[in-house]
């Protein structure tokens, strides 16, 4: 797995949204993500981070270790 | 159908105020997440009921889907999932987690 995957993914899923995602280590199982979403507007953390999960969805399932992620709603709609 | 692992987790996040669900155990977390939220609710002064979920498989994946959340560590207040490592650490540099325990008559600094 690497990053310009789950960018993809992510792009598919949010198609407006704000995305930075990166490696935390070069071994390909260590991830972060910076989402700024509109569909985030209005919805708890947990809920953010579980519509990322959601639209990663398999990928997660993989030999993925970890995932960082930072959620946000864009301040102005 | 329900997962048999469900009522383990109901067991343990509604006799357990605090409850996290970890790889390892407090004394040593075996992932750097885990260790991470560990850090924070001992800075808080929060008691909490450490589960190891490398030693069950079926919780472990009992609660991915208890949850819908695929990841670990998971911290539970109140029978609440709170989030992860990132929402803890987000919470707790904003004083959100240290007023959430208070909101719920849970001791902390």
């Amino acid at each position: 797995m690497n990053v310009s995957e789950i960018e993809n993914r992510l792009k598919e899923a949010f198609p407006d949204a704000d995305i930075d995602v990166g490696a935390l280590k070069n071994d390909g199982r260590h991830f972060y993500c910076k989402v700024s979403a509109k569909e985030f507007i209005g919805l708890s953390k947990v809920q953010q981070h579980q519509l990322i999960y959601k639209a990663l969805g398999d990928y997660l399932q993989q030999d993925l270790h970890a995932l960082a992620l930072q959620t946000s709603a864009p301040s102005t709609p | 159908m329900s997962n048999p692992a469900f009522e383990t987790i109901k067991q343990e996040i509604n006799s357990n105020p605090v409850v996290l669900f970890m790889k390892g155990t407090a004394d040593f977390p075996s992932c750097g997440f885990s260790a991470k939220v560990v850090h924070i609710l001992s800075d808080l002064g929060v008691s909490f009921k450490d589960v190891n979920i490398l030693e069950d498989d079926g919780l472990r994946q009992g609660l991915k889907e208890f949850s819908n959340w695929p990841t670990f560590p998971q911290l539970y207040v109140k029978g609440e999932l709170v989030g992860g490592c990132d929402i803890v650490r987000e919470m707790f540099a904003s004083g959100e987690l240290a007023e959430l325990m208070k909101k719920n008559n849970i001791a902390c600094k």
